[in-house]
């Protein structure tokens, strides 16, 4: 499988800030690689960059082999994305809306609204063609700007937090989607901060924190580096966690205290590499 | 039918706006004809009915500089737009994820609030032929008003560019187009003021603006200065409307 998504040292620097401190990352065709990190972590500056909305301060992206800066038109054309903010024409109907992303990608007329048909179909939104967006819920609003990420056919579909402000129903469904969309071969980028959907979805995540990658592996790779059972306990009023190796070790376990035992879950990875919650000297 | 990318990309952005005019098309015509026909009843009907001009009614003087104003309000209107899908819709980010150019999304937004300025021209004329006043409406007239909305809608993208919330391009018009309306020629002759207010009068845009309509509405001999003028500047600000866009990536 070709590489289709290459950062090389990729910084950003507002002024003093930097949101980004030198990203290597190379994701492979047809992966679906979550991007992992707290809110202000620098996911979404991560895809502002590759999807061309903020300028990189160096390093280098390249797309499907199209670096973003020297052939901006040609990598545009290789991803769709899905932006936290749902970006719909408020007073436009889905159609529309559609209609339109086909026309700005240089579709054909009839081929655009073939396609359109099709991706309202496999969405579920085929009765909503003529609706306004405005008389949406949240949940058909996020649908739609994944089907409309589709419309031209890309190689890469980045997603950045497709999930967030949506109910536990539609999450789970539009969870489905995304990997019913990978399935068909699209490489997919996914930045959340909702553990749980990279653990779900991903095939490899990488941890991000105060703009640096920390740590990148499979969610399995990722949670063995920390153990595979946890045992949960309240000291003095905090969540005090254990890790360790076997269920054996975790079962030699004794307190006078109440405690929880439970398998070993991507959070806690995040965690434990990340520095930011875990107390080492609590840890195993 | 395939075409090159940058007409098809400036065409998709002056698409969408003409869907989104379309959709409000009832409410964008009674909004762009009530100050017209209040400034015509008012200053031109109850003030002026008097009134005359180098041998023309107060209404005949007015009409085309109320054309000529309301082809500069409505042109740089799109301002509005462009901050509310960019601000609030958040459709910026869209144009700028696809494989558009700067180019075609300036021309786009451009033509959108040339389409506006045109339309609010043909309201006008049709509340002229309302209170009887009907004038010369060859090519030159139609060539000014086109020529300042280039100029005004260039201008508009170029500060939508600039602002950083919504406010402060509610005050960019009050500061800018306001002053502007009232000054430049629309409802008074500008000679009829002492020398040194005229001068700096005449360097505003819609000064020449207002005199290209109103002598082409008139059938008098126009100043084909103020045709090149008007397109100059707007060419000028057309390339800093570009260079804005080019800087809103962050």
């Amino acid at each position: 499988m070709g590489t289709v998504i290459e950062l090389e040292q990729v910084c950003k620097r507002y002024g003093r800030i930097t949101a980004l401190a030198g990203i290597d990352l190379a994701v492979a065709q047809g992966e679906l690689f979550a991007y992992l990190g707290p809110n202000g972590a620098g996911k979404s500056t991560t895809i502002r960059i590759l999807t061309g909305l903020t300028r990189m301060s160096s390093g280098r992206v390249r797309l499907n082999g199209f670096d973003i800066e020297r052939e901006p038109m040609a990598a545009r054309r290789q991803f769709g994305v899905v932006h936290q903010h749902l970006n719909l024409d408020q007073e436009l109907s889905v159609f529309e809306n559609m209609d339109l992303h086909g026309q700005l990608f240089g579709m054909e007329r009839r081929s655009r609204r073939q396609r359109i048909e099709e991706l309202l179909a496999s969405f579920g939104l085929a009765d909503r063609a003529r609706t306004l967006v405005r008389q949406l819920s949240g949940g058909l609003r996020r649908r739609v700007t994944i089907a409309r990420a589709l419309l031209h056919q890309p190689e890469i579909l980045f997603l950045d937090e497709p999930t967030t402000g949506l109910d536990a129903a539609i999450r789970r469904r539009i969870r489905a989607m995304i990997r019913e969309v990978q399935a068909r071969g699209t490489t997919i980028f996914l930045t959340t901060h909702q553990i749980e959907e990279a653990e779900f979805l991903a095939g490899r995540v990488a941890f991000l924190d105060q703009g640096r990658i920390v740590a990148l592996d499979s969610p399995a790779g990722l949670m063995r580096q920390v153990g595979s059972w946890a045992i949960d306990q309240l000291r003095e009023g905090r969540l005090v966690t254990s890790y360790f190796a076997s269920r054996q070790e975790a079962a030699a376990f004794r307190s006078e205290d109440g405690f929880t035992l439970r398998r070993v879950n991507l959070e806690d990875a995040f965690l434990a590499l990340t520095g930011r919650k875990v107390h080492p000297e609590e840890g195993r | 039918m395939i075409l090159p990318s940058a007409v098809n990309g400036c065409l998709a952005v002056y698409r969408r706006e003409l869907l989104i005019l379309r959709r409000r098309f009832k409410r964008q015509v009674a909004g762009q004809a009530v100050s017209p026909l209040l400034y015509l009843l008012t200053f031109g009907y109850a003030m002026g009915g008097g009134l005359r001009f180098d041998g023309i009614s107060y209404l005949q003087f007015l009409l085309p500089g109320l054309v000529a104003m309301s082809s500069m309000t409505q042109s740089f209107a799109i301002a509005t737009d462009i901050n509310v899908a960019r601000f609030y819709w958040h459709i910026f980010d869209e144009f700028q994820a696809a494989p558009v150019s700067n180019g075609s999304y300036v021309a786009g937004e451009v033509l959108a609030g040339m389409t506006r300025a045109l339309i609010s021209a043909v309201i006008i004329l049709g509340l002229g032929l309302l209170f009887g006043v009907r004038l010369h409406y060859g090519p030159l007239f139609w060539l000014a008003i086109l020529l300042n909305s280039f100029l005004f809608a260039s201008l508009a993208v170029a500060l939508a560019m600039l602002v950083k919330n919504h406010a402060d391009q509610s005050l960019l018009t009050s500061f800018v187009i306001t002053p502007m309306a009232f000054l430049g020629g629309t409802f008074f002759p500008l000679d009829r003021l002492p020398g040194w207010v005229q001068v700096p009068l005449h360097l505003l845009p819609l000064s020449h603006a207002s005199t290209a309509v109103r002598s082409a509405a008139l059938g008098r001999s126009v100043e084909y200065f103020s045709f090149v003028l008007l397109a100059v500047t707007g060419a000028v600000l057309f390339w800093l409307a570009l260079h804005c866009v080019n800087r809103a990536r962050d």
